[in-house]
């Protein structure tokens, strides 16, 4: 293995410290328990919105804490929920008094470890659950579907309106609509290795791809040869068309990602295939964001995310936005 | 012969050398059909718990419980986390202020924590995760007659033979469902834990 870390057990805190050094004008750090927030918060009487999960996605959560997007994230060890007692710290760190809402992605330790501080915390606080990778069967026999891109979106939107004084019921509402309405699929070139673990996660040959990979280096749908862009940009749209569905009229936002290791050329050249995909089948991309903002470590690889959008979603993406990584209209 | 919070305390200190000891077993089965953290997790967990026993240990079997539960909860994270955490407070409960706990108490102790990961993971019999050992170790424990070492050893076999249970399993729940049909032909790394833990647990009652 070979990183630049200095000890497999400090990554996590480590990085947290540069990210405070890097950005203290947006975000002040807590190290015990391990909680982001905004350095202009809390705002009173504004709705905080609060996300988290294991580390190795950034800048998924702690990038987007800042104006217009979260109150706070709490980042875990690396691919590693969060415990309960860095939900709860946020909860009470962001409190404006008009309750939280915390975005939980759809994975086992996630949904514990949020639901356990929901039901400590003495503040209204009310959470939403993102499953928009139909690389998973939603079934009674599964866990259910993973969070994965959608959750970019609907932290950046949700964000906007809590920010403009939506209450809680309406944050809630709108993050069910973004929810219902957001669909995604990720492929790998290569797997990743855990700090901890020193290995890759998944042995994947030179000439292979794994099709529906999660972002924990967890194995995904089915294995394949490795293929042409524009075959591997099919086989991501694809399944993601045929789920909601989307059909022709549709208005959509295209979210193309990278899981880290994928550089940014590549990463264009598969969303001029998309966008061009798209367009044949009628469906109008009104907005789009290309580049790494949910990641899996080094994993080469992509995602897609596709939005079904309304005119308050695009109202509310186009609102200011001053985080780490997402910053427009400031 | 009752089992004091000293007593206690010494099974939880063995316990954790037990964890530290299987971390990389524990990664590797984590690897093969999850997310290769809970070894990890579980080290982080234990090692916590070692220093909040010298810090300060409690004085009832069951504060040594709950501080068991505490730290796991604010530690672990992942799944575990909270469905270990809630198997401790839990077991706590079941013993209330007992100054020593008997036979009875422990399998009393056992059938709350079951009840804990039951009602924090929803799962059952048959879904490949840590209730698989659990149960079994249960009805061995309220069914054993004696000492507390007796209850512990039938509840650690019983509780090693559901480990073994659960690798033709497919995974219904967990990281681990992702996976369908490829996540059978391996032991669920929840599973073997437990039987590690009660294991320890278990020798340390029959050393005492």
């Amino acid at each position: 293995m070979k990183k630049i870390i200095n000890d497999p057990e400090t990554v996590v805190q480590d990085a947290l410290r540069g990210m405070q050094a890097a950005h203290s004008d947006l975000l002040t750090v807590h190290y015990d328990p391990a909680v982001i927030v905004r350095a202009d918060g809390p705002a009173q009487g504004k709705v905080a919105i609060i996300s988290g999960g294991g580390s190795g996605h950034e800048p998924l959560h702690g990038g987007f804490v800042g104006r217009g997007m979260l109150d706070a994230a709490c980042p875990g060890p690396v691919f590693t929920s969060p415990t309960s007692d860095q939900v709860l710290d946020a909860v009470v760190r962001t409190d404006g008094g008009a309750g939280a809402l915390l975005i939980v992605k759809n994975y086992t330790g996630d949904v514990l470890n949020f639901e356990m501080a929901g039901e400590l915390a003495e503040s209204e606080v009310r959470s939403v659950v993102i499953d928009d990778d139909v690389a998973v069967k939603d079934s009674l026999y599964t866990a259910g579907r993973r969070g994965v891109g959608g959750t970019v979106l609907l932290e950046k939107i949700v964000g906007a309106a809590a920010e403009r004084g939506d209450d809680l019921a309406a944050c809630e509402a709108l993050s069910l609509r973004v929810i219902a309405s957001v669909r995604s699929m990720g492929l790998a070139l290569t797997s990743c290795t855990v700090p901890h673990v020193g290995s890759p996660s998944f042995e994947l040959a030179d000439d292979e791809m794994e099709i529906g990979i999660g972002i924990h280096g967890e194995p995904g749908r089915h294995r394949v040869p490795a293929g042409t862009a524009s075959e591997m940009v099919s086989a991501l749209l694809e399944p993601i068309l045929e789920d909601l569905p989307f059909s022709s009229g549709d208005r959509v936002l295209l979210f193309t990602n990278s899981m880290g290791g994928t550089p940014l050329i590549e990463l264009y050249l598969a969303h001029g295939i998309a966008e061009q995909l798209l367009a044949d089948r009628g469906i109008i991309v009104e907005r789009r964001l290309v580049g790494p903002y949910i990641t899996s470590l080094e994993m080469q690889g992509m995602s897609l995310t596709l939005l079904r959008l309304d005119d308050e979603m695009i109202s509310l993406w186009d609102a200011p936005v001053h985080t780490p990584a997402l910053r427009w209209g400031v | 012969m009752g089992c004091t919070a000293a007593d206690v305390v010494t099974a939880l200190r063995a316990a954790a050398a037990v964890v530290q000891e299987h971390r990389d077993e524990l990664v590797r089965l984590d690897q093969a059909i999850g997310d290769a953290d809970h070894g990890e997790n579980m080290k982080r967990g234990f090692t916590a718990l070692l220093s909040r026993l010298d810090a300060e240990p409690p004085d009832t079997p069951g504060k040594v419980l709950k501080l068991v539960a505490t730290t796991l909860i604010s530690t672990v994270g992942g799944a575990a986390g909270p469905l270990y955490g809630t198997a401790f407070l839990r077991a706590s409960a079941a013993v209330g202020d007992a100054a020593e706990l008997d036979c009875d108490l422990v399998a009393r102790a056992l059938q709350g924590a079951l009840e804990g990961v039951v009602a924090r993971g929803k799962a059952v019999v048959g879904d490949k995760t840590m209730v698989d050992a659990l149960t079994p170790a249960v009805t061995a424990a309220a069914s054993a007659q004696g000492s507390v070492a007796a209850a512990l050893s039938a509840a650690a076999d019983a509780a090693d033979e559901g480990a073994s249970s659960t690798v033709p399993m497919v995974a219904r729940k967990g990281r681990a469902s992702y996976l369908g049909e490829r996540s059978a032909g391996h032991l669920d790394p929840g599973a073997r834990s437990t039987a590690l833990l009660l294991r320890a647990f278990a020798d340390a009652a029959a050393k005492a």
